[in-house]
């Protein structure tokens, strides 16, 4: 149910700022793969690229394919479309404060057009229950608002929110690092189950969760990739120097 | 030696900073005092002088004739509601829709500093040159005053506060939610209007009857455009009585018993301003209980 | 730099990593020379030192796991500290193995002087050559040399089998020697261990420095690979 992405010569800008160079990589489908680097690296850049949230900002410029699936997404699709297929969990949790739980999770759905209640309710369950969410709130769907759950259910409530358009690829930056350790493992068990049906980029400061859920892991630094390997590979015998340098937490 | 020479250096200056801090909050309250007590003195004396005149015939009855005593301003708060109503359809509209297109879509261009820059100017316009300026564009080309045109310049005084606060309002939603609806592949209009705006709507509101609130009580502009009207009228081509001229009109007249009509009147338009403010601060209240961020 | 407490702990761990060594390589140098000159004073020093080496064990194991545990350590540092656990473990066994030979020659000792068919100084040296290579390709993390130890192996085991064969002629033939050839043979045999625990040593090393597991090498490279196969 996931696509590979394929990224040829990506490139992206801030204005003048030159944020990624030349980025190459193939993420395959139906597995996780996490991005890590210092802070200012571009691996949010990137991941922002894939969704083509990147051009939002009106200072920004992209060269270069992205390719997901068959699909070029700057050439052939329209950014509307491109990120029907491809969903984005951020990194504090941000659910729509004046809608419900209910409205929340079907959001996506209704604000696109889908207005069957019974199908509706169907994904909103299943989307739930997805993002192991649903026991905790299946009594309050229209009751509670959004904002008035916790950090960790809120995050939750996202992957809900984002999986409930069915896309093919899930992006998450940083989904777990504002939040408590319970959580956060909660929150990585999930990105577990859902390889299997959908194609995850996860960007991670934290090296332990990149080394717990993804199969492979690419270093970014200074808007270079230094390297794309198995996440087995790039933490017990890195092939780049600056690649240990960072995991072993001995920069300069 | 040392530690009780520390106690006591300590106990002066505890006792200097609890001094200043009784002395400001002093200043604080007596400050206060001073920009409510006029208020509430204008009140109090707006109900000693027309309280007694409030009467059933003052809410049903219309003005007497020249010369006669007695009637009341029934066709008065008729007409400062249809003025009003009026006003309001003009104003919140286009003011709302200024206020979306500078905070959403126009942000750095040159049109929306244009529109922001006449927005404010608009703000300073005296209120009377503003009913010139209607005179001058409907009356005079209508060749008759009329509740349109008083509505008009009510509704045009209405747009920048409308404008400026849904700006700031929208301003206010947290990029991060923007972002959550952008990134669930919502068109950006629809963003705009179904995620940014709602959040931001208590707000918006608030600002719609604040602007209302201060139109309710314009006089000057409505002497060259809705003019007055001592009969009963709805008619937006002709001219409408409005609570704050028909205070005016008493006022200067020099009859005493219009004058106490008059302090009555202007006691009613108080007491409606209120309310109206009370019920935007109850609906921005409500809007917050409800989880806004 | 970053994390100077958690490279100072690494540090430490190696220093005393190293002063453990010390002492296993002076043990067998120890039992060596006491097999040599049939000096039974020297024996009680190897004794006394292997409670050392003992009590070093427990300390260096558990410096590794608090950490492992606290510091999260990754990549070359990771591998460091599990070099470490199976570094210590090959040198306590070194430190037994020279506690087994000084026993012997306590035996021996009462024994009268038999002239055997075995060089086991030679032996001796060789293993104990191997472990101060090994040894020394651990301090400098030098890859290479612990390479040239393993290739040392052979000849050790060489000696070892030619060993047993010349002395359990011995003890057929000749049977008022064979109490002496016995001793012999598992003096013998103690070398050949030491050998290996210093071509172990000289893996870690290895795994260590390029993170390449040659353990096993020889075995391994006739029985298929499990994870090869389909």
């Amino acid at each position: 149910m996931g696509v590979g992405i394929e990224v040829v010569n990506l490139n992206a800008w801030y204005a003048a700022n030159h944020t990624l160079q030349d980025i190459n990589l193939n993420i395959p489908a139906n597995h996780a793969t996490a991005l890590i680097g210092p802070s200012g690296c571009g691996k949010s850049t990137f991941v922002r690229c894939l969704n083509r949230m990147h051009e939002t900002n009106p200072i920004a410029r992209v060269t270069g394919t992205v390719r997901i699936g068959d699909l070029d997404i700057y050439e052939d699709a329209k950014p509307v479309e491109i990120r029907r297929r491809v969903g984005m969990v951020f990194q504090r949790p941000n659910p729509f404060p004046t809608m419900s739980i209910y409205d929340n999770v079907a959001a996506g759905l209704k604000l696109n057009g889908y207005g069957n209640r019974h199908v509706l309710d169907e994904i909103v369950e299943k989307s739930l229950k997805n993002s192991a969410l649903w026991e905790e709130v299946k009594d309050d769907l229209k009751k509670k608002s959004g904002a008035s759950l916790s950090g960790g259910q809120q995050q939750r409530l996202c992957i809900a929110r984002a999986l409930a358009v069915d896309p093919e690829v899930l992006l998450m930056d940083e989904p777990a690092s504002a939040l408590d350790p319970v959580s956060t493992s909660k929150i990585e068990d999930l990105i577990f189950q859902l390889k299997s049906q959908y194609t995850i980029v996860i960007v991670t400061h934290n090296m332990q969760q990149a080394a717990r859920v993804a199969e492979k892991t690419g270093f970014f630094l200074n808007g270079r990739m230094v390297e794309f390997d198995s996440t087995h590979k790039i933490f017990t015998n890195p092939s780049d120097k600056r690649t240990e340098d960072y995991i072993t937490g001995r920069f300069g | 030696m040392g530690r009780s020479k520390l106690r006591t250096g300590n106990k002066w200056r505890a006792r200097i900073r609890t001094g200043t801090d009784g002395l400001a909050t002093g200043l604080a309250v007596l400050s206060t005092v001073l920009v409510v007590a006029p208020l509430v003195a204008i009140f109090v004396y707006l109900i000693y002088k027309g309280a007694s005149s409030l009467s059933w015939a003052f809410f049903t009855q219309l003005p007497k004739p020249e010369g006669e005593l007695g009637g009341g301003m029934a066709n008065a708060i008729l007409g400062s509601a249809v003025l009003l109503g009026l006003a309001s359809l003009i104003g919140v509209p286009v003011g709302i829709s200024g206020g979306i297109f500078l905070a959403e879509f126009g942000r750095g261009t040159k049109l929306a500093n244009a529109i922001r820059f006449t927005a404010d100017v608009l703000n300073g316009v005296p209120s009377i040159v503003m009913g010139i300026a209607v005179y001058a564009l409907i009356v005079y080309r209508q060749k008759h005053f009329s509740a349109l045109s008083g509505g008009v310049a009510l509704g045009i005084m209405m747009i920048p506060t409308v404008t400026r606060t849904t700006e700031e309002m929208l301003l206010m939603v947290p990029h991060a939610v923007r972002e959550a609806a952008l990134a669930l592949g919502v068109p950006n209009w629809r963003s705009v209007l179904s995620i940014t705006v709602k959040t931001a709507s208590p707000g918006i509101i608030t600002g719609c009857m604040l602007a209302f609130a201060r139109v309710a009580g314009e006089t000057a502009p409505l002497i060259f455009t809705a003019l007055g009207n001592s009969n009963w009228s709805a008619n937006l081509n002709e001219p409408i009585a409005a609570l704050p001229l028909q205070i005016y009109t008493y006022a200067i007249s020099p009859y005493d018993d219009l004058h106490r009509l008059a302090w009555a009147g202007a006691l009613v338009l108080i007491v409606l301003i209120v309310a109206a403010v009370s019920l935007v601060r109850f609906v921005a209240s409500r809007g917050v209980l409800k989880g806004a961020s | 730099m970053t994390r100077i407490r958690f490279q100072r702990s690494l540090d430490d761990l190696k220093e005393n990593l190293l002063v453990m060594a010390g002492l296993a390589e002076q043990a067998i140098q120890r039992a060596i020379e006491a097999y040599r000159v049939r000096d039974l004073s020297i024996c009680d020093l190897v004794s006394r030192s292997e409670i050392a080496i003992n009590r070093l064990e427990r300390d260096i194991d558990q410096a590794a796991l608090d950490l492992l545990a606290m510091e999260q350590p990754m990549a070359i540092d990771l591998r460091f500290i599990l070099s470490v656990i199976k570094i210590n473990a090959d040198l306590e066994r070194v430190g037994d193995a020279a506690k087994a030979i000084s026993d012997r020659v306590r035996s021996i000792e009462q024994m009268a002087v038999a002239d055997l068919p075995v060089d086991i100084p030679r032996m001796a040296t060789l293993a104990a050559d191997m472990v101060r290579k090994s040894l020394q390709a651990f301090i400098e993390g030098d890859a290479e040399m612990a390479r040239n130890v393993l290739t040392m192996d052979d000849a050790v085991d060489a000696m070892n089998r030619s060993a047993y064969k010349a002395l359990t002629k011995v003890m057929e033939e000749e049977s008022h020697m064979a109490p002496q050839a016995l001793n012999a043979l598992m003096i013998s045999r103690n070398l050949e261990r030491v050998a290996d625990h210093a071509t172990n040593i000289a893996e870690d090393v290895i795994f260590w420095v390029e993170g390449e597991d040659v353990r096993h090498h020889k075995s391994l490279k006739t029985v298929p690979d499990p994870h090869a196969m389909g």
